[in-house]
């Protein structure tokens, strides 16, 4: 099953060599980053609150640029419209409709509403919210909103999309409901997606490979493969795999965060 | 079967208590519009009482139907002078609004135009209108343009700082896809921060408006001291030169009634604008 699954990925898109943040109050946020992102890699940096997952997803969105170390893009030049972000929040607009929402991205670049039309109404179909498009932000729920902003993310068809903690905020069901969706789109499609968690759950049952975070100063801890086949679906919670794979998870970021003990039958399992 | 006695009872009693909710919702609405209605009417019989009980002549305070006379009676004149005001009140307003705004998005843009000239405006603001008048008067000779001048003075300080807090007050996260995604400076403020400025800009407007009315009552003051003008603030003078207290009420009650309109029809712009996305325009329904 993994020679299959790691067959899918291609070869390295980016390479973070040694990259470094310092902000100006001398809060060191990232210090020798250490990474590679693969075409196609669905990758989770998981971690403690401030450790810099956050900086590092801005750093490789290109919205600040890192005090040491470089970014090392690989294949075609990476252009603007490459890169879709999906916040925390939903960031919406709330005096645009959904359809406004998500046709922004294009219309910044120059796209008119008609010839956007067939793309958004794609990507909208594709987050099941074919028939809002006249809807208002507040009309809808927080689900709902969260999807227009997957949407968003999504209609420039980029060839990465980062997420920092999309779902962080919405309740258990509706977030389950959206891993599941977001698997189905990037099965599909296959973009690379950096995805920022909290959750060793959410980070396990989603991606391929994780990141593991430690704090002060932020840098990266570990990694490990997420041995498990795609699809996945609902029945993968609760197999024997996903509990394997989230206690090594759940143990690797304890050790990040300095925290020894309880987990001791953790570790004899990887 | 005691259980489900007590549901139904609860349901009742939920009903009735949603009931008295609705109710009492009702009343409100009725009350906000009646209450302040009947305490003016028992005012003006008071009003009226008075005058009659302590014989006050009517060139000291008139009695209200004398006033209301004397609004139809001399409604000619009143009304052009009316017109008069509310014309340098709303030239002076589109003024605020050009100048306010304007001037705002140049301090967006960059952050040392708005160092270097947001103190002005505070100056121009805090000195009262009254004492730079004369200086106006001295350097404009056109009359229109002193009255002007001096209304916009007065009105687009709520204008300029509203909406440049509300541009400065744009989720950065917002700001952030723009830069990803390229956005220029124009689309930015064109896409985002106007919009976003919205709310902000029609409070700020609400306020400019009454000031505006204000600002023009006033500086037709200082100017109708040299005898010039024709708005409503000369009739008042000349009201009250010739001791007709009754035209002085009148003109008076419309200046009142005036702003009480001005503020209404904004504050129904306002609300219509943003019926849809913003919580302070948000009706009871959530
Ligand atoms: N703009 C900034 N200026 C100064 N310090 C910053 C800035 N942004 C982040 N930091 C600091 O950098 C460190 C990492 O922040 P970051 O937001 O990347 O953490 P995070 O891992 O995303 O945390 P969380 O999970 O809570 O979102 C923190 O100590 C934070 O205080
Ligand atoms: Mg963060």
């Amino acid at each position: 099953m993994q020679p299959a699954d790691k067959a899918k990925t291609g070869g390295p898109q980016l390479i973070l060599r040694s990259v470094g943040k310092v902000f100006g109050n001398d809060v060191v946020a990232l210090r020798d980053v250490d990474m590679t992102i693969n075409q196609g890699d669905f990758l989770s940096l998981l971690g403690p609150s401030g450790c810099g997952k956050s900086t590092a997803l801005r750093l490789i969105a290109g919205l600040s640029s890192p005090t040491s170390g470089i970014l090392d893009w690989r294949g075609p030049v990476m252009g603007k419209a490459d890169i879709g972000f999906v916040f925390q929040e939903p960031t919406l607009m709330p005096w645009a409709s959904v359809f406004d929402n998500v046709w922004l991205p294009l219309r910044l670049q120059g796209v008119s509403r008609a010839d956007a039309k067939p793309q958004v109404e794609e990507v909208l179909s594709q987050v099941n919210l074919t028939g809002f498009e006249n809807a208002v932000p507040r009309e809808l729920s927080g689900g709902m909103k969260m999807r227009v902003s997957i949407a968003r993310g999504l209609v420039t068809r980029p060839r990465v999309l980062l997420m920092d903690e999309p779902f962080a905020a919405l309740d258990e069901i509706t977030r389950f409901q959206l891993n599941s969706d977001l698997l189905t789109l990037w099965e599909r499609e296959r973009f690379t997606v950096i995805f920022v968690t909290h959750s060793v759950f959410e980070s396990v049952f989603l991606s391929n490979r994780i990141v593991v975070m430690a704090a002060h100063p932020g840098r990266v801890f570990g990694e490990m493969d997420v041995d498990a086949p795609y699809p996945r679906d609902e029945t993968f919670r609760t197999s024997e795999d996903y509990a394997h794979l989230t206690r090594k998870a759940s143990s690797l970021l304890r050790s990040a965060m300095g925290i020894e003990g309880e987990g001791g039958d953790d570790h004899v399992l990887h | 079967m005691s259980s489900t006695e007590m549901q139904g009872h609860e349901a009742v009693m939920i009903d009735a208590e949603e009931m008295r909710r609705a109710r009492q919702r009702k009343m409100e609405k009725t009350g906000k519009w009646l209450l302040p209605i009947l305490i003016m009417c028992v005012a003006i019989f008071m009003w009226d009482r008075i005058c009659v009980w302590n014989e006050i002549p009517r060139y000291i305070l008139p009695r209200p139907g004398e006033v209301l006379a004397t609004l139809i009676e001399d409604r000619g004149l009143l009304f052009s002078s009316l017109v008069n005001t509310l014309k340098i009140t709303f030239l002076s307003l589109a003024l605020a609004v050009a100048g306010g705004v304007g001037l705002s998005v140049l301090f967006t843009q960059s952050k040392w135009v708005e160092m270097s000239f947001f103190p002005f405006a505070v100056v121009l603001q805090v000195t009262p209108i009254v004492a730079i008048f004369p200086l106006i008067n001295i350097y404009v000779d056109n009359q229109t343009t002193k009255l002007l001048l001096c209304a916009w003075i007065v009105a687009f300080f709520p204008i300029l700082s509203n909406t440049t807090l509300g541009l400065n007050s744009v989720d950065r996260n917002l700001l952030d896809l723009f830069k990803l995604n390229g956005a220029s400076r124009w689309q930015t403020l064109w896409h985002l921060r106007l919009p976003a400025s919205m709310p902000y800009f029609l409070g700020g407007l609400k306020i400019a408006g009454g000031l505006a009315l204000i600002g023009a009552v006033v500086a037709e003051f200082v100017a109708g001291a040299s005898g010039l003008s024709s708005g409503l603030a000369s009739r008042i003078i000349e009201a009250g030169y010739r001791l007709n207290a009754p035209r002085l009420f009148a003109a008076l009650i419309l200046i009142s009634f005036t702003g009480i309109l001005i503020f209404l029809v904004l504050s129904f712009i306002s609300n219509r604008i943003l019926r849809r996305w913003h919580e302070s325009a948000l009706t009871q329904e959530r």
